[in-house]
């Protein structure tokens, strides 16, 4: 394979990758200031050992966004040198804000939070744990805004530069806050940030469900399901509205990445498909189901006004269709199956009616996955419906500017064969990497919150559980570490 | 206010800023994991390693942020470097990586295999780390073959010659002194007494590296020299380093740990003092053509972009010296191990 298809394959997985954690932590940021709030204003231990319990998850899913997080900057110059040179002063500024203003926010409240506990008082916890909901959604602000930039540049000019016997060029910046406010920065930062909340939401249900299933926990379950349902649904129909503000963007600033959404091959009233199976080669749309003018209608409000197709593009400027068509698709069908799921379940949290109701429970815990499958879906449609431009081509005072392809951004000096064996090193450290990710969450999940001390309602806990819970998992690694090493200085 | 050129300069002189907080700060948790092993028994590794428990994290950041600033301030060098350094900083993410993860699950479960090679994990990825910085280092010291292009076709064995390995294995041992003596204000009884035989071991190391380094820069680089010899007073600077490296067996023999960490901070400080004053105005010495260098004027971002970057360093840094401070007094003292901790 040559160096652009595998640069593309190491890109494109290691973002992937990297992209299961950040919305994790954004999401459980909420969760954590929401329970903390509660703690802080009742004062109740138990709401603090369940503020406890979900920044232990936390902990675990920042830590891997932090490592992969890493590789994702390294990228930059390490495969795509030509791109960096183009970008570089445009989209490093953003990317040195990120580190200013985000990480370190992040990462330095996140060792009072994590490692905290005893060393600082309530109010100052709860303050952190703001600060690193602040920091996790900062980050995404400016990452997001240097995607966008991409996407639809503003706010610059192309510039010429000689060096060695060849000319460059570069974008560079002629108005920061037209930069940071681009076209599409706005749109795509919210629906981002929501698609994160979404999948908090969902987390927590996912585990607090499996907690009622299993009869654990149980006071802690129903609150913090009862939390997490709240939030996943508002942030649910949130998903809708903003994603339908984002169609509208797209097909005004990337006319021909809408097309490829929607399979829409010739200029005309465009059809809304709900599935189907767009064909390049063909220009039509096989097993499909659509709605007629209703895609017309969605964005412009009339169901006959003429939707650009891929026909106006010259061929070398059209984006893959298929892939972006059923990505997009997925997002979508996944995001009004959420708005089912969880509008449907919010009337029987009255009188607890749906903790008695096991199978639904069931689809609790395993809808968590619903929303990690939209996020990535949702980039890949963005991502791929870019193609093939890395950087899209722009406009400065009225006049068009040059893009940069995704085959012109490649490092020049980089080999196949380095990709090829980067990425088999990526392979097996993600994987090793994921599993233990998996260990780890399932051993703090069987773990469970610290349980409340047995006075608040005699009935819930039995005899049974309180020896079992002494006997098994409530013994804390300290204290087994402490026996341990006492017993080694005994021999 | 400022031109291009000042706003270059400023530039270089902030991210060698960034540099110096970044190789003090990981610097000991490097030296932390390449001593880890040093330790016997499950209790004292875990003090060991919940020395830099809340911290390591927050150090990372400075590296991050040292690359973005690097990309927004001086793209062509960011390009170029990280292209040309494909293999190493490949490895140098696997490390980085490695060492994050063993960091993260060592403690997490109970078998004594599993923790067994995640202690061989944090310890070999920690080394690596060290080694490769400090090669790479080497390299730009010596100056690579950056062509008319602004571009460096090398492979990654043209990379490992005498002069990098010999900066890579003097900052291993920089990096586990450092690491001794932070370990040594973090701990107490026993343990603090086997850390302080190993802060003497370790400085030995260092010191021999530290002399040999020396004499062959000498010999070896005499561009290295070049700024010296125009301005007499940068020769302050080695002196100083000087200085830092004999105050460190002073300040242990006179029980004053405090001033010999502080002594292993400013000797870091000085060593990139050192290389940057060595390299300037070039952030990349051309080995091939003296007028193909890459510098601080060619390889930067336009006026506007140094200037609006230069904006927020200065409303951030501010910020950032805040937290990382009521971080590291939130944690200071002794290691106590908690149900939290590694
Ligand atoms: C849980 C996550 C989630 C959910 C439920 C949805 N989305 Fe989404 N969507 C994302 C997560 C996401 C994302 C991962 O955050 C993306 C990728 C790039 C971006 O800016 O946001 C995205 C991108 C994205 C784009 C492409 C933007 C671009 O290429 O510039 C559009 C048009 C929509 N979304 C529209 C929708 C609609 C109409 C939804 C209906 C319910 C929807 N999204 C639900
Ligand atoms: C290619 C694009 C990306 C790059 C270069 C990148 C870079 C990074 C880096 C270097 C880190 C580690 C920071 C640290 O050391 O603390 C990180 C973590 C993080 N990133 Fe990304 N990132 C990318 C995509 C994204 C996206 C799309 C989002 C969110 C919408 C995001 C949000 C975060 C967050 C919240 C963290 C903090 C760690 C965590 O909470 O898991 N990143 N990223
Ligand atoms: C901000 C700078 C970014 C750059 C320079 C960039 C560049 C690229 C490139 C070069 C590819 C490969 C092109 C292709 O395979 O078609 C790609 C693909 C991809 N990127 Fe981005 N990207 C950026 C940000 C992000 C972010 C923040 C995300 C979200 C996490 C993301 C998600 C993806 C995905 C999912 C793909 C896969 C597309 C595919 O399979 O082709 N990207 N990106």
């Amino acid at each position: 394979m040559d160096v652009l298809t595998l640069s593309r394959l190491q890109f494109a997985g290691t973002v992937m990758f990297h992209y299961l954690f950040p919305p994790l932590t954004i999401g459980l940021g909420l969760v954590m200031v929401v329970l903390e709030g509660i703690w802080l204003k009742t004062g109740d231990q138990s709401w603090k050992d369940a503020a406890r319990f979900w920044t232990r998850i936390f902990a675990v899913n920042f830590g891997l966004g932090v490592a992969t997080g890493l590789v994702m900057e390294f990228e930059f110059g390490t495969n795509w040198a030509a791109y960096s040179r183009f970008v570089g002063d445009v989209f490093g500024s953003a990317l040195a804000a990120e580190g200013i203003f985000a990480f370190f926010l992040e990462s330095g409240f996140l060792a009072v939070l994590v490692f905290g506990w005893d060393r600082v008082g309530p109010k100052m916890h709860f303050f952190s744990s703001m600060m690193v909901w602040l920091g996790s959604m900062f980050s995404a602000v400016w990452i997001v805004v240097a995607n966008s930039w991409q996407q639809t540049p503003a706010g610059y000019h192309i510039v010429e530069k000689v060096v060695g016997d060849h000319t460059r060029y570069r974008a560079e910046i002629t108005d920061f806050w037209a930069m940071v406010f681009n076209p599409s920065s706005v749109d795509r930062l919210t629906h981002t940030l929501i698609g994160a909340l979404i999948l908090g939401g969902f987390l927590v249900t996912s585990v607090s469900s499996y907690y009622l299933l299993k009869k654990r926990h149980e006071l802690f379950a129903r609150r913090c399901f009862t939390i997490g349902l709240v939030i996943a649904a508002i942030f649910s129909l949130l998903a809708a509205i903003t994603g339908h503000d984002q169609a509208k963007q797209v097909s005004e600033t990337q006319p021909a990445k809408m097309a490829a959404f929607e399979g829409h091959f010739e200029t005309g009233p465009g059809d809304l498909y709900l599935f189907g199976s767009p064909e390049a080669s063909t220009g039509k749309v096989r097993f499909g189901l659509a709605i007629p003018g209703m895609l017309s209608y969605l964005i412009t409000g009339d169901s006959k006004s003429p939707i650009t197709g891929l026909n106006e593009f010259p061929e070398d400027e059209r984006p893959p269709v298929w892939l972006p068509f059923q990505m997009y698709h997925l997002m979508v069908g996944l995001g009004f199956g959420f708005i089912v799921l969880t509008l449907g379940t919010l009337p029987l949290l009255r009188g607890g009616r749906v903790f008695k109701m096991r199978w639904l429970l069931w689809i609790h815990v395993f809808a968590v996955f619903g929303p990690m499958v939209a996020n990535q879906a949702g980039w890949i449609a963005a991502e791929v419906g870019r193609q093939p431009w890395i950087v899209y081509p722009g406009e400065h005072d009225g006049v068009s500017m040059r893009g940069l392809r995704t085959s012109d951004g490649l490092s020049e000096a980089v080999t196949s064969e380095q990709v090829l064996w980067s990425i088999v090193m990526f392979g097996l450290i993600y994987l090793m990497l994921f599993f233990v990710w998996i260990f780890v969450l399932n051993n703090k999940i069987q773990h469970g919150p610290d349980e409340p001390e047995p006075t608040s309602d005699p009935s819930e806990r039995s005899f049974f559980k309180t020896a079992a819970a002494m006997s098994g998992h409530q013994r804390s690694l300290t204290e087994y570490n402490e026996s341990e090493s006492r017993k080694s200085e005994q021999s | 206010m400022f031109e291009h050129d000042t706003l270059s300069l400023i530039w270089f002189a902030l991210l060698g800023f960034l540099l110096v907080g970044y190789a003090i700060l990981d610097g000991f948790d490097f030296g932390v994991g390449i001593l880890h092993p040093i330790a016997k028994s499950d209790r004292d590794r875990r003090i060991i390693l919940n020395s830099i428990g809340p911290l390591w994290d927050g150090n990372e950041v400075w590296l991050v942020t040292f690359g973005g600033a690097l990309f927004a301030a001086f793209p062509e060098a960011y390009a170029t470097v990280f292209s040309g350094f494909y293999v190493a900083f490949m490895l140098l993410l696997f490390a980085l990586i490695f060492r994050a993860v063993s960091i993260e699950f060592r403690s997490k479960a109970e078998h004594a295999r599993w923790r067994t090679a995640w202690d061989y994990g944090f310890f070999g990825s920690s080394l690596l780390a060290a080694f490769l910085f400090g090669v790479a280092a080497g390299n730009v010291m010596q100056g690579m073959p950056v062509n008319e292009d602004m571009i460096i076709h090398q492979s990654v064995w043209e990379q490992l010659t005498f002069y990098p390995l010999l900066v890579g294995v003097l900052t291993v041992a920089l990096f586990s002194m450092h690491g001794a003596i932070f370990l040594y204000l973090k701990t107490e009884g026993e343990l603090q007494k086997l850390i302080e035989r190993w802060i003497w071991r370790t400085f030995g190391f260092f010191l021999i590296a530290y002399i040999f380094t020396t004499m062959v820069t000498l010999v070896e680089i005499p561009r290295a020299f070049k700024n010296f010899h125009d301005n007499k007073w940068l020769w302050a600077v080695p002196a100083l380093n000087v200085l830092a490296v004999a105050n460190i067996p002073r300040a242990m023999f006179l029980k004053k740990p405090v001033y010999a960490f502080v002594s292993s901070c400013a000797t870091i400080a000085a060593f990139a003092t050192l290389f940057a004053t060595a390299i300037f105005p070039n952030l990349v010495p051309s080995s091939l053509n003296e007028s193909w260098h890459m510098t601080v004027y060619n390889a930067r971002s336009s006026e506007a972009t140094l200037r609006i970057m230069l904006l927020i360093a200065v409303i951030g840094l501010p910020f950032v010296i805040t937290y990382s401070g009521v971080v590291y007094w939130t944690f200071r003292g002794k290691v106590h191990l908690a149900r939290e901790s590694y």
